[in-house]
């Protein structure tokens, strides 16, 4: 592999832009701060706080959907992604990062008793509800504490064993028996992953961490529906990291084959993440019963109806409509519009998911959302690419890389 | 339909098949055929066929489905027989959804199998001539098409050095027809038979 190039250096460029960004975004923050964040008044202390939330909430999920991205392809026996799979390796050590973000705004709102965020916070309304009475085992302080400590330092560590694991493929050629044993291996510790991955984002984590802002509200779709979005999103971005290096000339063997096969996971699971969006709203559409239509009343009828429905035409007509082609797929260009547009997409549906419970009279989009948003794409693009560089970009004695080579869809 | 003259040449690994099909294809002769056990990844590219447009007929069916559903429904409940179900609007787009969406799906489907059936020429009593019956087996047959100036004993010599575990040459039907294998009773009895 003389004439490949293994290892990434990060372009003096893409340092500058991530630190302006980064720039940017902390100017946003500190303003933020001053100016809502220690408001007096209290609906710009929860925009402050619930932009901070959706935001870190969101891009710790797509980090770690990188590592579920893995998790799966293993399990699968999957060979067609060893060829790129040190780019959601790298994706993935952001999830420490920017889950020690979400940790201390969670614990902040939790601790600084932020009851107009988590309404169950405040223990006298509570204990006249009987609803949020009957809910109360889950929503306390207490185990949302100990429970997202746990997801947290455990998608952390899950995602460090694999990674560390994965360091061996880069040494030496593996024999047939230590081959097996190492796949033996990567599938225990994806194994392990994904059970507390589906336990976890699958299930509580989204119901605790953002559908508990409306506590009387509840939808078992919803967790799927956060799973779907932060999937597709986290598949797109590793869409633009793989084209950014096949730009740069880095990743000679990946081809459009295995942009092919990303592009049909950024395109089925668009239509997946519409069918949990459609399931969710047609249920409670159908059953028109107060309790539960009150979360789609100020989305689909009130100030958020144009964010709502945009919302649907980007994550769902577009991706429907231009990924659909085979050669659609199969072409760079395309793919890394469509990546930035479902990560936008995904964001603002994570946006209308908090602020649209936070803010149900006014939409705050604005400067604090883009800025606050920079800070993190400018965090994601500085540690990503000092990730990428920190190892060999192609896992050299991985025993499925061939498979990876001669790959066709 | 014509009756044409094969040359048949059998292969017992894809390792030998494939460099064999780009050989023979180089030397300019013409690939009726390759028939395998199972479907064999990169064939098609190797035959030079062109790409399937079957998506894009999957593609027709299925709008074809939504717009008959939503079409069908729509006039249903709001000119035909207009209900109150619920108390919701006539038209009552989000019920109507997975409906439309089953239609969807069940047009493109069984259009999509018609159509692979229409193309593969598969259909009840649909006869088809069979070079090597281990083709369904464990035996890669390659069929090549003869021309009035092909030297059928080099063509032979050459798949044998390429690979070929058993030659034949064969005057077959390219096309098919209805009826039972034993051509004789082929309805439209064809005069100009070429002499093998």
């Amino acid at each position: 592999m003389a004439s490949i190039k293994m290892q990434f250096e990060v372009p003096a460029k893409m340092k500058t832009w991530s630190l302006a960004l980064i720039a940017v975004g902390l100017v946003a923050l500190i303003t933020g701060l001053v100016t809502k964040g220690f408001s007096a008044d209290e609906h710009e202390q929860t925009q402050f706080w619930g932009t901070l939330m959706y935001n870190s909430i969101f891009w710790t999920l797509v980090c770690n959907a990188a590592m579920f991205f893995i998790g799966v392809t293993t399990m699968a026996m999957g060979g067609f992604q060893q060829s790129f799979r040190r780019v959601p390796e790298a994706i993935s050590t952001m999830v420490p990062i920017f889950g020690a973000i979400t940790f201390a705004v969670l614990m902040y709102v939790i601790f600084g008793h932020k009851h107009h965020i988590y309404h169950w916070l405040d223990t006298e309304a509570v204990a006249n509800d009987p609803i949020l009475k009957g809910k109360a085992g889950f929503l306390n302080p207490v185990f949302f504490v100990i429970w997202t400590t746990l997801t947290i330092a455990l998608w952390s560590l899950f995602g460090w064993r694999i990674r560390k694991l994965n360091e061996q493929a880069d040494g030496e050629p593996m024999t047939a028996e230590e081959g097996a044993t190492f796949i033996y291996k990567n599938t225990v510790r994806a194994a392990t992953f994904l059970v507390w991955f589906g336990l976890t984002v699958g299930s509580t984590i989204p119901w605790l961490w953002m559908m508990s802002i409306d506590p009387h509200w509840y939808s078992t779709m919803y967790s799927w529906y956060t799973f779907a979005s932060s999937f597709v999103s986290g598949m797109s971005l590793i869409a633009l990291w793989v084209i950014y290096l096949k730009n740069k000339g880095y990743l000679e063997l990946t081809t459009q084959e295995h942009l092919h096969d990303i592009g049909k996971f950024m395109f089925a699971f668009s239509v997946f993440w519409t069918y949990l969006w459609f399931s969710q709203y047609m249920l409670i559409w159908y059953a028109n019963i107060p309790e539960e239509t009150v979360y789609f009343k100020h989305r689909v009828q009130g100030p958020y109806k144009g964010i709502f429905f945009l919302n649907l035409i980007i994550n769902f007509l577009c991706p429907l409509i231009i990924l659909m082609k085979r050669s659609a797929k199969r072409n760079y260009t395309l793919v890394a519009f469509m990546a930035v547009l479902i990560l936008f997409g995904h964001w603002i549906d994570f946006y209308q998911m908090v602020m649209g419970s936070l803010s149900k009279e006014h939409v705050t989009l604005g400067w604090l959302d883009f800025g606050i948003l920079s800070l993190f794409v400018g965090l994601m693009i500085f540690f990503v690419s000092r990730a990428l560089a920190s190892k060999p970009l192609i896992p050299k004695s991985h025993p499925f890389l061939k498979e990876s080579i001669i790959h066709q869809v | 339909m014509a009756k044409k003259k094969f040359v048949v040449g059998c292969f017992e690994d894809e390792a030998v098949l494939f460099p064999a099909v780009k050989k023979v294809r180089a030397a300019g002769y013409k690939i009726h055929d390759v028939y395998t056990p199972f479907a064999v990844h990169g064939l098609d590219h190797a035959l030079g066929l062109r790409e399937t447009s079957i998506h894009t007929a999957g593609f027709i069916y299925g709008i074809t489905g939504t717009t008959t559903a939503l079409s069908t429904i729509s006039w249903i409940f709001t000119k035909d027989w207009p209900l109150n179900i619920g108390g919701k609007p006539h038209f009552a787009l989000p019920a109507w959804i997975p409906i439309i969406f089953e239609l969807t799906v069940l047009f493109a489907a069984v259009g999509m199998v018609l159509t692979f059936c229409y193309l593969c020429q598969l259909a009840p009593g649909v006869k088809k001539h069979h070079f090597h019956p281990r083709a369904t087996d464990d035996l890669f047959v390659m069929a090549i098409e003869c021309t009035d100036t092909t030297n059928t004993d080099d063509l032979q010599a050459f798949l044998q050095s390429n690979g070929a575990i058993e030659l034949s040459v064969q005057v077959a039907e390219e096309g098919w027809w209805f009826g039972r294998y034993d051509n004789e009773n082929v309805p439209f009895q064809n005069k100009e038979i070429v002499a093998a």
